[in-house]
């Protein structure tokens, strides 16, 4: 059977493409009718349904939401509800279209989410570049309050709600939710130790949930169907749909959203249109830069969170990079990792000196230059960084970005060993002319 | 400084936050926009705002990279060369660009990482305005739209004109 979409998230946007952005088509399509029901009911009956759920958080951790809003120490005000839409994972673009597209969706998931965990202000800070999400959104979060679905005495309950619009400048490490609390405080965006975790003392040192964009967006979805109901998409202990963001080399690249539980081959053929000019699928990374990668024998493993998590890698941020017969797979690790090294905040030793390190080899091997003892030297940095290699990371940082520099390094060791190996053999040639970059397929060459 | 428009927009961002020191960011943008970079004189002026030092705001500032501590000319144009795009051809439209434009001080070309616009690869931003699925040709041609007028910027920092 040819997978579909399951459109929960997507519907207003597919069905209203030209203006699904608007208050007027949102409330043509049913928006804040479930706000208006879940004011109704007691805020501790709309977290019991986010649980029943099974709700699990899309920025990356997939955490479950329930339990997480659970942990705010209880009778301790004012709490804060931050929304993490700073999205810079790289390959992942869903909760961009979600702003841009459906604020109401998301404004809607927020009023009711900051309600069931009894907060009046909620903050929703939005990556620096995303300048056009932030213009939709602070023009939805205008026309909510000017229809009375946020501010005083929301829609005559007696509950206030204040959303705060807040730009991020830059720095992937934001993402990270201390890291973001520390920036929405004004400082350098660098990860707080933990404990104390942000439920007990978050932003301003009071209790604070940090939630992803579209683990919000899906909150109105489940209070409006319940928890139970909702519960019955997806498979096992993923339950509901996720959006998946698909690039690099299929025919019909984008964001996708599927009951999770379909395989990767059918996201890839059935919505992605398989690979393009019919090539193959030499590797694929599963969820993520941070996500250790799988290859062409993994396509038929399902998109189940926990079943991803036994082959050492995760769902992640829903982002699924596809690679076909032609891609350099040390072109790509180094990029990655790259990436890594240009956004470690410098806070630990580990991170901030070896991803460096890390991408320095790299080069080198990508440039004909590398020794045959290279490899191991990566995983050597790598196990200091994250000992034992494996996933979930151990880590030697505060937080997980440096191991995830590992990831690219681990996933060339497990699949493309022999070939590393045999190009750390400079030629002469190579060594003599420092040219190693000819023939590498990719046009004008590799930035250092 | 800040025009007395935006002094005023900046005292209205002050007011949002519970506590003051989170209107750095917002009032950082909100200087960029006006000047086209930052400058000593308005981080001297948003710490005088903020009850901050001089050092709170530059240290802060210095940690994002959307902040331009230089003059940038008028288009900030950002290329990603992150791996969606590095396998569709984003860095030949980085080296035909940084080439097109070296000796232009209106257009500043920078390579940045993954704008989330990876389903439109390769892609690129003016000014936080995304433009998907280039080429080195088709890139060149939006940068020059923008400077005959025929396109509108956003201002430096993102902001609307
Ligand atoms: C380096 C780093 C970057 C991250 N970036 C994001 C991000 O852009 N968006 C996001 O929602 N979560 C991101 N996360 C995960 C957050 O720390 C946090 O787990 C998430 O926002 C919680 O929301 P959820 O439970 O709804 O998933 C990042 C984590 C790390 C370590
Ligand atoms: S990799 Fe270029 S926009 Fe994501």
């Amino acid at each position: 059977m040819t997978l579909q979409e399951t459109r929960l998230l997507t519907k207003r946007m597919n069905d209203r493409p030209a203006d699904s952005w608007t208050m007027e088509a949102a409330l043509a399509t049913g928006a804040y009718e479930t706000l208006r029901t879940a004011l109704r009911m007691k805020p501790a009956d709309v977290q019991e349904e986010v649980k029943t759920s099974g709700l699990r958080g899309r920025g990356g951790a997939g955490f479950p939401t329930g339990t997480k809003w659970s942990f705010l120490p209880a009778g301790l005000y004012p709490r804060y509800l931050v929304v993490n839409a700073d999205e810079g994972e790289p390959s992942t673009f869903k909760d961009r279209e979600l702003m841009e597209r459906d604020p109401h969706q998301l404004i809607e998931g927020v009023a009711i989410s900051a309600y069931a965990i009894e907060s009046n202000t909620a903050f929703i800070y939005v990556r620096g570049e995303m300048a056009h999400a932030h213009d939709v959104l602070e023009r939805a979060l205008a026309d909510a309050r000017a229809q009375g679905f946020l501010g005083q005495n929301i829609l005559g309950s007696g509950y206030d709600l204040d959303i705060v619009l807040h730009r991020g400048a830059g720095a992937y490490i934001c993402g990270e939710e201390t890291a973001l609390l520390e920036s929405l405080e004004g400082r350098r965006g660098m990860p707080r130790i933990r404990p104390p975790f942000p439920a007990i003392a978050g932003l301003y040192a009071k209790p604070t949930v940090v939630n992803n964009v579209e683990t919000m967006a899906t909150v109105p979805h489940i209070v409006g169907m319940g928890g139970a109901e909702y519960a019955k998409l997806g498979v096992n202990r993923s339950t509901g749909t996720r959006i998946f963001s698909l690039s690099g080399h299929v025919n019909r690249p984008g964001n996708y959203e599927v009951e999770l539980g379909a395989t990767f081959r059918d996201l890839i053929d059935d919505l992605g249109g398989g690979v393009t000019n019919g090539g193959t699928v030499k590797f694929f990374i599963p969820g993520g830069a941070s996500s250790q990668w799988l290859v062409n024998e993994h396509l038929d493993v399902p998109l189940d969170m926990d079943e991803v998590g036994k082959l050492g890698v995760m769902l992640g941020s829903g982002a699924v990079m596809v690679f076909d017969q032609d891609t350099d797979p040390l072109a790509v690790a180094w990029r990655l990792v790259k990436f890594f090294a240009h956004e470690s905040c410098g806070k630990c030793t580990p991170c901030r000196e070896g991803t460096g390190w890390e991408e320095k080899i790299l080069y080198r091997i990508l440039h004909g230059q590398g020794r045959p003892s290279d490899l191991d030297l990566l995983l050597d940095i790598g196990d200091n960084i994250s000992p034992g290699l494996n996933a979930p990371f151990s880590q030697t940082t505060i937080c997980p970005l440096g191991p995830s520099s590992v990831s690219p390094i681990v996933s060339l060791n497990k699949y493309f060993r022999d070939d590393i190996i045999a190009r750390c053999t400079p030629s002469l040639v190579t060594m003599l002319t420092g040219n190693g970059l000819a023939g590498n397929g990719l046009d004008g060459g590799l930035h250092r | 400084m800040f025009s007395s428009d935006n002094l005023q927009r900046a005292r209205e961002i002050i007011s949002r936050y519970p506590s003051s020191r989170s209107a750095l960011l917002p009032l950082l943008h909100l200087a960029q926009d006006q000047d086209g970079w930052i400058n000593d004189e308005a981080m001297t002026e948003i710490a005088g705002l903020l009850e901050l030092t001089r050092a709170d705001v530059y240290g802060t500032c210095s940690f994002y990279t959307m902040f331009k501590l230089e003059p940038v000319g008028t288009y900030v144009v950002s290329v990603c060369t992150n791996v969606t795009c590095l396998v569709t051809g984003g860095p030949a439209i980085l080296h035909h660009l940084e080439k097109t434009y070296a000796d232009d001080p209106d257009v500043f070309v920078e390579e940045v990482e993954c704008l989330a616009a990876c389903g439109g690869a390769p892609a690129l931003q003016v000014n936080y305005e995304y433009h998907e699925r280039l080429t080195p040709q088709s890139a060149e041609q939006i940068i020059d739209a923008y400077r005959s007028g025929q396109r509108t910027a956003r201002r430096i920092s993102g902001g609307p004109r």
